[in-house]
């Protein structure tokens, strides 16, 4: 506890000390180095350990914040204060180019771009003539402030270290807000996160962003520093080291990324002294050891080393500090008996398989309606396609009047849908809390910069008030704080549902609810549906626990090999003979 | 530019392609089978030239030692890992030599053959055999354990390994370059064209490979039982199919490739020990253009690249790796387009 809340200032504190001790200046330099090489790391962190993007090109965006001030500062002689945003303009300009072509694709195709653009840059910068080819730029100014040298010793120290701090406690407040929650939901795929209405792909951007110009920076006060740029601080080599750095030092934690730039640089400076002697001619040799070391990393401790620190270290739990905050803005709910869904004729292909074959159905304000049938029957298929998950081959949706076939979840999901999955999904390290509180993202509005400045209270305090009140309404209010990773089956479920009811829909779509659930859960889940149901709710249920179904639908809808079999009350439903044939088969 | 320019450019872009065909190639092939995204594969193809080269001055080259060091850690390893299985002394001596006994005769076959100054082709041939059996140990090493892994995991450990190799590179070949002496000193002229005897083995040798390997594929059950792994490991290990033989037969079919293009290209350039990674990449540009899917995908990538290569060393010299390099960006944009976008399951 006290440990997590004023670590920050021990850190602080130790740095001051260090700039004011009369340490050797050869420590102060290496320190001013691994300052540099945690602003990137710090970059990856997010990008990697909460995205879940790997980047071996962050070396390149320090290249462009080096070189751009580089150049201008030589050749126009304007100020290095102006050129660090100048700089930092041309690499977000060419971070966006690099996000618009490499961020749509999936998986292991990012990495790959990222290596390929290391690559070209580093070549690039080795055969402009305007960049001095290979040999770089030389005699740059140290940076000045008021008229006082800043220069390469102890100034320079405080200058990169309070940008460190300042960067790794923005990212901090960053992670602990609505849009960092919509970050780290990126990690495990992009489904759950646009059904809650996240726009991935921007946040993935934003993300991109942040590493790039966090990157440039450690470029700016690099070029400063050394007073020349040349390629090779900048080429693929680097980048992948930046991703080894933050790998040993744990690609999850903010304070990971810092640990790994300082342990990596000291074990470099070790290795460039110890395997020349020990070998007998110069060289780099020290890749061998960086190399093999990466290998056990992923192999034995694939958190990173921080993990050791961070799991000894006690969760501080979050303050309830939300009693009073004003609930956030409703919106308009149909009246009892309107027309909320309109399923018309809804077909679904894949190659020649015809997974749901014209299904219509409709669903009035404040109907519970069960959607039914034996397994294969195509119910969360028509679930995927009713949500958007799953783009229709025809037929159409009508929600509230409007037509929504054919637009994606996260529209679907802002129009007053929200939906649960057969499959949980869910960010296994936040708390409960936290990602019910995720269904409320679109009722909120603050940005990453608020988020990063802290101007977000008011609106956190009324999202988590928000969450609060769903997971007491379903039962879940002593999980509030515990870690959705640690929670048992049925209460992962239970979670869901505060979840999609979070983003105050004016329909539920429930994918198998009560499956995992024990018998008084079961009976509290029907409570719950029940009250809902009162309140004005239309719910859609998936459900192959026959005795809830019953007992809650007022209508249901049967399916069968993707086919519409029949529709009608439950007790219609139980006496159906086509029903019994589907679920039991017929007799011969 | 005149036609007999553009005709050389054209061979020579032809010669480089069919070079990062057999490395794409290699590539697909890794990547289908077990997922990893295998950075080093250039490396394979710089020992293997180095090796040939450092045999060719009578000495016996440092791979050597590194095969015994590699194949004694992943010996212990099978060990331990029978030990742990069985808890009988016997039957983990027996894994331990197994995995051994192959690494120890190539590694002692040539290091008796080093000193005697064997014709070309023979050195030649232990300079495959010595890097085709760091194929299974590297896998055995390095990814074995990790086989469950996701593949951005993989790829990380696969940088990890590609760092280890160039500096153990560095470390047992030195940092000067080598150029091995030419297969064959024939040449052919059609017109202005002036074809080397070393371009027409570069070319017929790659295309060999590639009607081998698809041969293999097509024809053979280790090649179905390949395929069907790469399509679902677990299925495949339902059906009796060892996915960690397969694995490991998959790497050893990479470095072979691999130190077969090394010393295809060993005449044609100076190769050093950091030169793999470039040539790797390059037959990765081919392989993604295949959507790391596709065998003749990855032919005709290659030959593209190759030929994008020559051209702009042409025209703008200074800046081909720029455009190589800068080409897979529209190139992925473009199967990032076609392919939709499911990344469920990465």
């Amino acid at each position: 506890m006290l440990a997590r809340r004023y670590g920050i200032w021990a850190l602080v504190a130790a740095l001051a000390s260090i700039a004011l001790l009369p340490l050797p200046d050869f420590w102060i330099t290496q320190l001013n180095y691994i300052g540099l090489y945690s602003l990137a790391c710090l970059g990856l962190v997010l990008l990697t350990g909460v995205a879940g993007l790997t980047s071996f090109g962050q070396a390149a965006f320090v290249g462009i914040g080096a070189y751009s001030t580089a150049w201008l500062t030589l050749n126009t002689g304007l100020s290095p204060w102006l050129t660090l945003f100048i700089g930092l303009g041309l690499t977000a300009t060419f971070a966006l180019m690099l996000a618009w072509l490499t961020l749509r694709m999936s998986g292991h195709y990012l990495p790959l771009a990222t290596m390929a653009w290391g690559l070209s840059l580093y070549y690039l910068m080795g055969n402009l003539d305007a960049l001095g080819k290979y040999d770089g730029l030389l005699g740059l100014q140290s940076l000045h402030l008021f008229g006082w040298d800043i220069g390469q010793g102890r100034g320079f120290f405080a200058l990169t270290w309070t940008i460190v701090v300042l960067a790794a406690l923005a990212i901090v407040h960053l992670l602990d807000s609505r849009a960092g929650r919509a970050m780290r939901s990126l990690r495990n795929g992009t489904l759950m996160a646009e059904a809650m209405g996240v726009s991935t792909l921007r946040y993935k951007i934003t993300i991109f962003l942040i590493a790039a110009l966090l990157a440039s920076v450690s470029g700016w006060l690099f070029a400063h520093f050394q007073r020349a740029v040349n390629p090779s601080p900048f080429g693929l080599k680097m980048g992948i080291e930046y991703l080894f750095m933050t790998v040993v030092g744990g690609v999850g934690y903010v304070w990971g990324a810092i640990t790994g730039a300082l342990l990596t640089k000291l074990l470099e400076d070790q290795l460039q002294v110890l395997l020349p002697q020990l070998i007998g001619t110069s060289g780099s040799y020290e890749i061998i050891v960086f190399g093999i070391v990466l290998v056990l990393m992923l192999k034995y401790l694939p958190d990173g080393l921080w993990s050791f620190v961070d799991k000894r270290l006690p969760r501080a739990k979050r303050e309830e500090n939300w009693a009073d905050a004003p609930a956030l803005p409703t919106r308009e709910k149909p009246a009892p008996g309107d027309l909320v869904l309109d399923v018309q004729a809804i077909r679904k292909q894949f190659g020649g398989l015809t997974a749901v074959n014209d299904i219509s159905f409709q669903i009035k304000a404040g109907q519970i309606v069960g959607l039914i049938g034996p397994n294969g029957a195509g119910k969360s298929t028509t679930f995927n396609l009713i949500s958007g998950v799953l783009s229709l081959t025809s037929g159409d949706v009508v929600f509230r009047g409007q037509k929504i076939g054919g637009l994606r979840s996260r529209q679907i999901a802002a129009r007053g849908m929200s939906r649960t999955f057969q499959h949980v999904k869910m960010i296994a390290d936040m708390t409960v809390l936290e990602n019910v509180a995720l269904g409320a993202h679109l009722r909120g509005g603050k940005g990453v910069a608020s988020a990063m400045a802290r101007l977000n209270r008011d609106e956190e305090k009324q999202l988590f008030a928000e969450a609060q009140r769903q997971l007491e309404r379903i039962g879940m209010g002593e999980f509030v704080h515990e870690l959705a990773g640690n929670l048992a089956m049925g209460p992962q479920r239970l979670m869901e549902i505060a979840r999609a009811l979070c983003s105050d829909p004016a329909l539920l779509l429930l994918d198998e609810p009560a499956a995992g659930l024990r018998h008084q859960e079961k009976k509290a889940l029907g409570a719950v549906l029940r009250q809902l149901r009162a309140e004005g709710m239309s719910i859609l249920l998936v459900e192959h626990d026959m005795d809830l179904v019953m007992d809650i639908c007022d209508h249901l809808v049967v399916m069968e090999f993707g086919t519409f079999l029949t529709e009608g009350t439950p007790t219609q439903i139980q006496q159906s003979p086509e029903v019994r044939a589907a679920y039991l088969g017929t007799e011969h | 530019m005149d036609f007999s320019i553009a005709s050389i450019l054209l061979l020579d872009g032809v010669t480089n392609g069919a070079i990062y065909a057999l490395l794409g190639l290699a590539t697909v092939l890794v990547f289908t089978v077990t997922r990893v995204i295998f950075i080093p594969q250039g490396e394979f193809a710089a020992y293997g030239a180095l090796t040939l080269a450092i045999l060719q001055t009578g000495k016996i080259p440092g791979t050597v030692w590194l095969l015994l060091i590699l194949a004694v850690l992943a010996a212990l390893m099978d060990g331990a890992a029978e030990w742990q299985r069985h808890r009988q002394a016997a039957s983990a001596l027996k894994a331990a030599l197994k995995t051994l006994a192959i690494p120890a005769v190539v590694a002692g076959l040539t290091a008796w053959a080093a000193p005697l100054q064997m014709p070309l082709l023979v050195q030649a041939l232990l300079s495959v055999c010595v890097v085709t059996a760091f194929g299974p140990l590297v896998y055995r090493v390095a990814f074995q354990s990790l086989a469950d892994a996701t593949p951005l995991v993989l790829l990380i450990v696969s940088v990890g390994v590609h760092f280890a190799m160039t500096g153990l590179g560095l470390l047992f070949f030195g940092a000067e370059g080598f150029r091995n002496p030419a297969f064959s000193d024939a040449s052919v002229s059609l017109g202005d064209l002036a074809i080397t005897g070393q371009a027409i083995i570069i070319i017929a040798t790659s295309g060999a490979l590639i009607v081998l390997l698809w041969l293999f594929f097509e024809r053979s059950l280790y090649g179905k039982a390949l395929r069907a792994t790469a399509v679902n490991r677990l299925g495949a290990r339902l059906m009796g199919i060892s996915s960690q033989s397969a694995g490991q037969l998959t790497f050893a079919m990479a470095a072979l490739i691999g130190a077969l293009s090394g010393l295809l290209i060993g005449p044609t350039t100076t190769v050093f020990y950091d030169s793999g990674f470039l040539i790797g990449l390059k037959g990765f540009v081919a392989a993604v253009v295949a959507g790391l899917s596709s065998y003749p995908g990855a032919l005709l990538g290659a030959l593209f690249v190759g030929i994008v290569e020559a051209f702009a060393s042409f025209w703008a010299s200074a800046f081909k790796e720029v455009i190589v390099f800068t080409l897979i960006l529209p190139v992925l944009l473009w199967r990032s387009l076609q392919g939709g976008h499911s990344d469920e399951d990465h």
